[in-house]
């Protein structure tokens, strides 16, 4: 076999299309790509968020009694664990986001940094998630 | 040529610069916030109540707010132009998230300013 083919063979059938069962199963995001569509996700989860959290600020803003109401409401599991997964979107596209604002300065735009500095920003993101439910809890 | 869409972006550097500048400004505000949240005295509605009701305070979370806003706006455009390909429900979508936004800066004033 020619070097071409075996190389086409080791790739599978080609043209690939993007369809669910490709973006599933078939194509595994490299870290970077994961940072990406997550920053995406999370910058809209956030959006969606905003008004839950504006409720909240207003609420324990507007009265002592509202404010002890929020405080109850913030404890009871459903919310906490809402409240975590919003930390941890507000964490991630936190560190994500510097990390492209040093990618816009073409730093750390080489694969293995870029791969590195995406691990980093996963990890903070999840200490610093840790760090807040623990200290709000 | 290019083929310009009306719901699109301006084709211009201003929103590009204006998501990242307001990305900073929404940074530092975060990490003042957290720190004077839990580097202080425990969280009383005497406490929260008077921190929101400095000039300071108010302004600098208006800031945040509007700062939140503009960067939200070409955020969500971004995502709606990607995945949302009939012009008309494109530009439905964003005058609904427009709407949504200026509907939540106005709140957050009156939070502010109670």
């Amino acid at each position: 076999m020619s070097e071409a083919a075996v190389k086409t063979a080791a790739r599978g059938p080609r043209p690939k299309y993007l369809n669910l069962q490709a973006l599933l199963f078939e194509i595994r995001l490299p870290v970077t790509g994961w940072i990406s569509i997550l920053h995406r996700i999370s910058g809209a989860v956030l959006f969606v968020a905003l008004v839950w959290g504006l409720w909240m600020l207003d609420r324990s803003l507007a009265s002592e009694a509202g404010f002890e109401r929020i405080k109850q409401y913030a404890g009871l599991w459903p919310v906490k664990l809402a409240l975590l997964l919003l930390i941890w979107a507000y964490c991630h596209h936190f560190c994500a986001g510097i990390r492209y604002l040093f990618l816009d300065l073409d730093r750390g735009v080489e694969k293995e940094t870029a791969r590195l500095t995406s691990w980093a920003a996963f990890a903070a993101s999840f200490l610093i998630t840790a760090i807040l439910g623990w200290k709000l809890w | 040529m290019t083929q310009r869409v009306i719901t699109g972006a301006r084709y211009g550097l201003r929103d590009w610069l204006a998501q990242r500048i307001t990305a900073v400004i929404m940074a530092v505000y975060s990490v003042i916030a957290l720190v004077v949240v839990l580097g202080g005295v425990p969280i009383t509605y005497r406490v929260w109540k008077d921190l929101f009701s400095q000039g300071w305070m108010r302004v600098a979370t208006l800031l945040f707010a509007v700062s939140l806003a503009w960067h939200v706006w070409v955020g969500v455009r971004d995502i709606l132009m990607d995945y949302v390909k009939a012009d008309g429900m494109r530009l439905a979508a964003q005058v609904l998230v427009l709407l949504t936004i200026a509907a939540n800066i106005g709140w957050v004033i009156q939070i502010l300013w109670r």
